[in-house]
């Protein structure tokens, strides 16, 4: 174990110091990309020795740091888990990342990638490691601060600037409250987990209930929650691929994290509202996500929507499991938890192969807009088939892993209505309306993503002379595809594993709920059973069947290729297909009360009469309402604010020894009033 | 007979009832607006037709376009082993529940929209956009009836529903499991393309949805879509009758009670059948626009379903 961990610290270190030693060429591109894989790999490896042994790792570095109490390090099952998803987006991603580098050679952006790379995941794994306060403060800044030089990568193009300043300013926010939320449950002792554990149930209510709110507004803007969501949907397109793959599948699954770790773990759990407000701000994010990412033609931007939309179901089930455990109902806290966790891991897989999948048509077309793309199926097949996997899964669809986690989402709502409480019960049916709306949703968006931008006749040039990606970009997304499917035919086996990590946390006595019968998965009482691995085998047999049913007895003439059918019209050109905007526009027109757009159509008449028309130009734009109610209002604060305070900066060296004066006087009247010597 | 037989003698049964179903609608909607009509059996002979005829393809489409059929007609097959057809306890049930019914369908139409798209025609990419749309907005009533259904019967799966309204009869006419009926009436009407969301009679390019997307199929690939178009109406028409009225259905597998069961299952089907071919002579196509409407107007039919299931626990 602990030899892994230094291995995992190594191989990212050495990554590191190779971007920086080895120039900037393929030799270098290649030597940060094997540190990241031997340090994922053995991340990888220590997360799964803790997850079998069912025991924690932990080590003490008092050297590290030593003024301020050392460094800890803990790896308990739940941390493991979330140390194992970082690894599983890390190895395909560094993978990916070698081939994707080669844009960069001779530049230095090759050698500041492949530097904060490795540092990125490097401080990102140390998150879940984190023993004590001070340790993960510092692991978690780390890892900010170096996506934020990630973002900043292509810094001359101002779009990128200020997508950076957004992610920059809201995750500084979010350490500001984390700082809050942890002294208060610090209340002068020593920074360890397990003596925070002990001290939190001493806490009068009212600080246990600072320290959750600081904790929530912290970790769900690093997680992206609605409202704290607005960095996502510009750094994820602003920053490298490989990285938005990083970003999106692992480290805003450090914000759960944090929250099952400070909710659950040291706080142990609280009132009601805690949980009923988590599940609220996940349905509201879950419903909002998607419905944006409908309305988004930037490819990397749409996939940063639904991360929205992930996390707002990941988050959904973590509210079910706070409120089930503080109704005194255990299973069905696990049973919710154990959805969360579950679909965190699936999301990290599925996500980040959909971004790596969005990188390599950005890398092979240079557009990330779907209007401009199309036809990629037949220049980049293995990127299309392997999209195609990715959107499948996010989609929820059988026989991927989307699919299970959501169906153990769905269960983990049902027994809602047998709580207690009425309002418990109206609060469980309307998220489970949202979510089955967002589910929904999701098929929809994802029909558009993958037919708009692979299918049909390309709408550029461009995309008509895309070509397939290097062989290590393609290797990273087959591991991503692979474990999908994986994942979903493993969760007899998997689905125990982490029932028994999360039952612990929500005072389940004695064995955990194991919700696994032979290949099946059983939700508390026998209530539902369903077995994805008998799903997956079932749809294969029936389709092969089918094909070889067809093959068989139908007409052997073979398949005459002829024209789209068009009414007649000479040439079918590509502007004549439904683009991305079309395809939305139903849905757009349906949830207008939500997008609230704007429209501005001007007709040109012709001079002569307005019985013709000359020209038409319509534009449309959906201006997010929190944005222009929430953040609007509070930049141009700010904004008047700091130009007042300008003021003093006149730049006139009289002025400044003016305010050296007054501050001396100020200092003294200060002093011979409060009576000092 | 064994049990492990019962899933293909009822993927098999499904896929030889489905098209007369498909037929006798459209033959009782001839009669009932005066015309002769097509004879009930009309879709068996299109079917042969169709699969003994070339298949000409888009040059703009790519191997999904292929591929789609199977998949779509292979998912929407794999829902007949899960759905209560002739008897409980059935075989397969704890392979998937409700749930895993809706998601499979779910994977149909997703991949008849990707198909949709697939040759780069306008009427394909107005017919996907139009049908995730439906099917989206479709999703929130399904889950909710399926939440008041399961919290009735103590279970998603769908034997154990049919077996719990056998075992209580009066449960058939609580008012949630009424309610619910109603909701997952409306999403029927919805999911497979009837009036008055869809027009299944229609070739008139502003009002198709589902006919629109399959605009560009023909030979045998057209005849996979069909069938597992009438396969999936079979299913809905299924889950209405055996969930919700599941007498009839065999308790053993003896040869007189399941062919005791057909017979329910075809009188079940042929009822439900009459009343789509009712409302459909009595009501037109709504526009796309009202079609929320009335979707929302099933969801509140599901909330009201739950709640009831709710106060009366």
């Amino acid at each position: 174990m602990r030899a892994l961990f230094l291995l995992l610290i190594a191989g990212y270190a050495s990554g590191a110091a190779a971007a920086l030693a080895l120039g900037t060429g393929a030799l270098s591109r290649w030597a940060s990309a094997l540190g990241a894989i031997v340090g994922a790999s053995a991340g990888l490896a220590l997360a799964a020795g803790v997850c079998i042994r069912g025991a924690a790792f932990s080590l003490d570095a008092p050297g590290f740091f030593g003024p301020v109490g050392g460094m800890a390090f803990t790896l308990d099952p739940l941390g493991a888990v979330f140390l194992a998803l970082t690894s599983l987006v890390a190895a395909p991603s560094a993978l990916y990342g070698a081939g994707y580098a080669r844009l960069w050679e001779g530049r230095p952006a090759l050698r500041q990638v492949g530097f904060m790379l490795n540092v990125f995941l490097l401080t990102m794994s140390l998150v879940p490691l984190a023993g004590g306060t001070l340790t993960f403060l510092l692991v978690w800044e780390g890892m900010s601060l170096s996506s934020y030089f990630l973002v900043m990568t292509e810094s001359d193009e101002p779009e990128v600037v200020s997508a950076g300043q957004w992610y920059l300013a809201m995750t500084q926010i979010g350490l500001a409250c984390l700082l809050g939320s942890f002294l208060l449950l610090q209340s002068g002792g020593p920074g360890g987990f397990s003596a925070l554990r002990a001290a939190a149930l001493t806490l009068p209510p009212g600080t246990r209930d600072a320290v959750f709110a600081l904790a929530l507004i912290g970790f769900g803007s690093k997680a992206g929650l609605i409202p704290l969501h607005v960095w996502l949907p510009r750094a994820h397109p602003a920053a490298p691929s490989h990285v938005s793959a990083l970003m999106s599948g692992a480290m805003i699954k450090m914000g759960i994290y944090g929250l099952l770790r400070v909710s659950l773990d040291l706080l142990g759990g609280g009132p009601a509202w805690w949980g009923g407000l988590v599940l609220a701000l996940g349905a509201v994010s879950a419903l909002l996500g998607v419905l944006y990412a409908l309305m988004e033609h930037d490819l990397k931007s749409l996939l940063a929507y639904h991360s929205v939309e992930n996390i707002g179901l990941i988050t959904m089930g973590v509210g079910a499991g706070l409120l089930f455990g503080s109704l005194q109902m255990p299973a069905a806290a696990t049973l919710a938890l154990v959805a969360a966790l579950y679909h965190t891991v699936n999301h990290a897989v599925f996500k980040g192969l959909l971004f790596l999948g969005a990188g390599a048509v950005l890398h092979a077309t240079g557009m990330r807009d779907m209007n401009r793309l199309g036809g990629l199926i037949r220049g980049m097949p293995w990127t299309a088939a392997l999209f195609l996997v990715g959107s499948a899964a996010i989609s929820g669809l059988p026989p991927l892993n989307g699919f299970v986690s959501e169906w153990l989402l769905f269960q983990s709502l049902l027994p809602g209505i047998g709580a207690p409480s009425p309002l418990v019960a109206v609060l469980m049916v309307l998220s489970l309306g949202m979510l089955a709306l967002t589910a929904g949703l999701c098929a929809a968006c994802f029909v558009k993503a993958f037919g708009i931008t692979f299918l049909a006749i390309p709408r550029s040039p461009e995309a008509a002379a895309a070509h397939e990606v290097s062989w290590s970009m393609r290797a990273g997304m087959v591991v991503l595809a692979v474990a999908c499917l994986v994942l979903s035919i493993g969760a007899f086996e998997i689905v125990p594993r982490l029932s028994s990590f999360v039952a612990p946390l929500v005072g389940v006595a004695g064995p955990a709920p194991s919700f696994s019968v032979g290949l099946a998965l059983q939700t508390p009482g026998g209530f539902a059973r369903m077995s994805p691995a008998l799903v997956a085998a079932g749809l294969a047999l029936v389709v092969l069947t089918a094909w070889l049913a067809v093959k068989a007895f139908a007409s052997r003439r073979p398949v005459r290729v002829g024209e789209t059918w068009g009414c007649g019209r000479v040439v079918q050109t590509p502007r004549m297909e439904y683009t991305a905007t079309a395809f939305a526009e139903p849905l757009r027109r349906i949830f207008a009360a939500v997008y609230r757009p704007s429209e501005d159509v001007s007709v040109d008449f012709h001079p002569d009469s307005r019985y013709f028309v000359q020209s038409i130009s319509y534009h449309s734009a959906i201006v997010p309402w929190f944005e222009r109610y929430l953040y609007a209002p509070v930049i141009s604060r700010v904004r008047s604010w700091s130009e007042r305070v300008l003021a003093l900066q006149s730049g006139s060296a009289h002025a400044y020894l003016t305010y050296l004066v007054l501050a001396l006087v100020l200092l003294l009247g200060w002093l011979v009033v409060t009576g000092q010597p | 007979m064994s049990p492990w037989l019962l899933g293909p003698v009822q993927a098999a049964l499904a896929l030889l009832l489905a098209p007369g179903l498909v037929g006798a609608i459209r033959w009782m909607k001839a009669r009932l607006q005066n015309r002769s009509g097509a004879p009930p059996w009309q879709p068996y002979l299109e079917l042969r037709k169709l699969f003994a005829k070339e298949v000409v393809v888009s040059n703009n489409a790519s191997w999904l376009f292929r591929a789609a059929p199977f998949i779509v007609f292979g998912s929407t097959v794999a829902v007949t082993l899960l759905v209560p057809l002739l008897a409980v306890p059935l075989p397969f049930d704890g392979a998937g529940d409700l749930l895993v019914v809706v998601y499979l369908l779910l994977l149909g139409t997703f991949f008849l929209a990707l198909a949709g798209l697939d040759p780069g025609s306008p009427f394909g990419g107005m017919g996907a956009s139009r049908e995730m749309t439906v099917a989206a907005l479709a999703e929130p009533t399904m889950a909710l009836a399926i939440f008041a259904l399961a919290w009735s019967a103590g279970s998603t799966n769908l034997g154990h529903i049919a077996a719990r309204v056998l075992a209580t009869p009066t449960e058939a006419l609580a008012p949630g499991h009424v309610l619910a009926f109603a909701a997952i009436f409306v999403v029927t009407l919805a999911e497979t393309g009837r009036l008055p969301v869809d027009n299944p009679a229609t070739h008139l390019e502003l009002t198709m949805i589902h006919e629109a997307m399959v605009l560009e199929y023909s030979g045998r690939y057209l005849a996979l879509i069909e069938w597992a178009a009438a396969l999936k109406l079979l299913v809905f028409f299924t889950l209405l009758g055996n969930l919700f009225a599941p007498w009839g259905i065999a308790a053993a597998l003896t040869p007189g009670a399941l062919l005791w069961a057909v017979l329910t299952l075809a009188l079940k089907l042929l009822a439900l059948g009459g009343v789509v071919a009712l409302v459909e002579t009595h009501i037109a196509k709504l526009r796309l626009f009202r079609v929320p409407e009335l979707l929302s107007a099933s969801f509140i039919l599901a909330l009201l379903a739950v709640t009831a299931s709710f106060l009366l626990r």
